[in-house]
């Protein structure tokens, strides 16, 4: 789609094809390109591969990527590990963020960040913290959160917010939110969207990936697909959320799958 | 805490506990004059006597102390069966340039002062401690306490001065917490011991900074067995702080210490170790605290170099209301085996100990806990909580626990908890997904591990163990 758009200038993603260690094939050819400045909604059943997709796109290593390619800004990311994936300016907001004991959150923000820095930079720790405060004020995080550890006890509704500021302090340049609104009661929900509408920007392009069109409601996409045994079966503009809202997922069935 | 306490730091104290294992793996020609030679004999022995001018009971202390040790045997019964490999004919026992420890950084002579400038001691006593004793291959090169505390009663002085110049505090304690035949290697150390501290706080005074000893082997095919010894008269409080670093040499060395802590009448000792020795040395160490009526020992133990340690810092609580405590971190890589545990004798009623382990296996490394805890039947009130944590770093590596925790008698508490985790691969795909290296990954998991021990140390320290890990976890991922 939109093959004017320059490459160097969006997340490109191209016939992927993805098996799992088994060989089971999970992504049967997606195609899909992210330019900055847009945000892309993945909407699909369970099991269709929308979380596999962000993960192979991540770097995890329980997928073996069988054919096609993903380009960052026209640079290919496979040869890329995880850690180089991230400083490169790709996110992902899990959608179970692992706990990480004994590390409190201001810490793990802080490597994370110092870690994008050329060797004997350090980050000054006053700006810092006043950043950092800043996001949580938007977010109604508590202060105490910066010394509890990373995601240890939180509730859902924390570690998802725990996913957006982190979000918001390292600045990707595109961020996939992996059902980002699992598990959200609607006042959290609300805090998640804002939270990513105002990290919206021409610099930045999103995708997300959810189940429900509730996400949606708060932060408007500007195109939506929908993705089905490994591919995506159609596209559309945010009408689409709504149109399968309302008639749920059984119109796949009517389409030639096979 | 540990990564705030680093940004806190202003650049000089940071530079001055900047110790890593690199930073020790250097070393300077001999320049001994005094060299008891190779292996071990009566005439070691004598040697060692006429050198140090020892009175005496003394040179028939260590003449038994000899004989004990070539009596017992080794303990491979229960022990790694490395500890053969110690080639005890080929050690140099005792190896001086027979200079008197010197008060001033000045007068030790240029290459040792380069030695211990390299590893930032005269910095780390400028800014936090209350006196310093540096101990190169057997004897002390430089040992300076503030006047003030010189002035309230404060003796700090390496074991020689002690058992010459106070003998009448140092004899009636000597070799009593830990006796000769405890073991092997508390024999070993008796029969051939040469530096170590000797420190004594007069009743009622509390130092406000540490003491710090540093120990630092040369020489190659070396033994260094350093004594200490530490009274703490009733109502005193002190922490020691003791550090250890060797060039990396082809050859084994060996270090075997033994260290004996008093706590009078409510007295509060703390003995905070960071051991860094390079992965050629076997470090043997005897550490027992004697602890009175209503004193506090309290072992802070972190052992990440070595090939193999083999230490249970214990505490007898003699006292009644004594509190024993030993915190432990042993991080053991590739080609190290860290044998580390405690031993808590209660011997009065309502005593209290507790025992905090942590350790790390990584690579090939392996970690075993071991404990001892004996609260007999005739006692009432006794308390005991043991909590041994293993975090193992990938398949090969290896941990055990071996906790032997004897109960007597109705009227005692006590509680073990023990368990083994991974860093799991969810864990370092989250970790890697926000920019850490594998490296930066790992050492970040395992820093959070230790954290709460970490809390622990003064603050110096935690941030130089941080660093330590760091370095550890860098080189341990391809």
């Amino acid at each position: 789609m939109r093959s004017y758009f320059p490459r160097d200038m969006s997340l490109h993603i191209e016939d992927l094809r993805a098996t799992l260690e088994d060989g089971t094939e999970i992504l049967k050819g997606v195609s899909l390109e992210i330019p900055k400045g847009e945000v892309h909604a993945i909407m699909g059943p369970n099991g269709s591969g929308k979380s596999t997709l962000s993960k192979v796109i991540a770097g995890h290593d329980s997928y073996l990527v069988t054919g096609g390619s993903v380009t960052l800004d026209g640079t290919d990311i496979f040869p890329m590990a995880i850690d180089e994936r991230s400083r490169a300016g790709i996110f992902l907001a899990f959608q179970y963020p692992s706990e990480v004991p004994g590390v409190s959150n201001a810490n793990f923000i802080r490597a994370a960040l110092q870690a994008r820095l050329p060797q004997g930079e350090e980050i000054d720790a006053v700006a810092y913290y006043k950043r950092l405060y800043g996001k949580m004020d938007l977010l109604e995080i508590d202060r105490k959160f910066t010394a509890r550890s990373v995601n240890e006890g939180f509730s859902g509704g924390e570690k998802k917010r725990n996913e957006i500021l982190q979000l918001m302090m390292l600045e990707p340049l595109y961020a996939i939110l992996d059902e980002t609104d699992s598990g959200l009661d609607i006042d959290a929900l609300k805090i998640v969207a804002k939270g990513v509408n105002a990290m919206r920007s021409p610099e930045r392009g999103f995708l997300l990936i959810t189940h429900y069109q509730r996400l949606l409601d708060y932060i408007t996409p500007d195109y939506v697909h929908v993705m089905a045994e490994g591919r995506i079966v159609r596209s559309g503009g945010p009408e689409l959320a709504h149109e399968l809202e309302k008639h749920g997922y059984e119109f796949l069935k009517d389409l030639a799958l096979a | 805490m540990s990564y705030e306490a680093a940004a806190v730091l202003d650049t000089e104290t940071h530079d001055a506990i900047n110790i890593d294992r690199s930073k020790g793996d250097f070393t300077f020609p001999e320049r001994n004059k005094f060299d008891a030679g190779r292996g071990l004999t009566g005439k070691t022995i004598d040697y060692i006597c006429d050198v140090k001018n020892d009175p005496q009971w003394l040179r028939d202390f260590r003449h038994k102390a000899l004989q004990v040790f070539l009596d017992k045997p080794m303990p491979t019964h229960w022990a790694s069966k490395d500890l053969d490999n110690i080639n005890f004919d080929e050690i140099r026992y005792y190896l001086s340039d027979g200079e008197k420890p010197k008060r001033s950084w000045d007068d030790v002579p240029d290459d040792i002062k380069r030695t211990f400038d390299r590893l930032g001691i005269p910095e780390q006593e400028r800014a936090f401690l209350a006196g310093v004793e540096a101990q190169y291959d057997s004897e002390a090169a430089y040992s300076n306490v503030k006047e003030e505390l010189t002035k309230q009663g404060v003796i700090f002085v390496n074991s020689t001065e002690g058992l010459h110049q106070h003998e009448e505090i140092f004899r009636p304690w000597f070799g009593k917490v830990i006796p000769t035949a405890d073991n092997k290697f508390s024999a070993l150390n008796s029969a051939v011991f040469s530096g170590g501290s000797f420190i004594y706080i007069p009743k009622g005074v509390k130092l406000k900074q540490p003491l710090q000893a540093y120990f630092r082997i040369n020489s190659e095919n070396f033994g260094q067995f350093e004594r200490t010894l530490i009274i703490a008269d009733e109502g005193a409080e002190l922490m020691y702080m003791e550090g250890c670093t060797a060039p990396k040499f082809e050859t084994a060395t060996l270090h075997s210490a033994v260290v004996e802590l008093v706590a009078l009448k409510g007295a509060k000792i703390q003995y905070v170790t960071v051991q860094n020795w390079s992965s050629n040395v076997y470090n043997l160490v005897t550490k027992r605290g004697l602890a009175m009526e209503d004193a506090e020992v309290r072992w802070i133990d972190c052992n990440i170099g070595s090939r193999l340690t083999i230490k249970y810092p214990g505490v007898i609580m003699k006292g009644r209301r004594a509190r024993g405590e030993v915190i432990s971190i042993a991080l053991a890589n590739t080609g190290q085996h860290q044998d580390t545990g405690a031993k808590m004798i209660h011997a009065a009623d309502e005593t209290t100990s507790n025992i905090v382990s942590k350790s790390i296996s990584v690579g090939r490394g392996r970690a075993t806990y071991r404990g001892q805890v004996h609260i007999p039947k005739h006692l009432k009130g006794c308390k005991n909580n043991t909590e041994c944590d293993a975090l193992l770093i990938n398949s090969n590596s290896r941990t055990d626990t071996y906790p032997a925790i004897t109960v007597k008698g109705n009227r005692h508490s006590t509680q073990h908890e023990a368990s083994v985790s991974q860093v799991s691969e969810d864990m370092l795909f989250y970790l890697m997904q926000r920019g850490l290296n594998q490296g930066q990954a790992m050492s970040l998991a395992v820093n959070g591990f230790i954290n709460d021990l970490v809390r622990e140390f003064p603050m110096e320290y935690s941030v130089e163990l941080k660093r330590l890990i760091d370095l550890e976890m860098e080189g341990s991922v391809g």
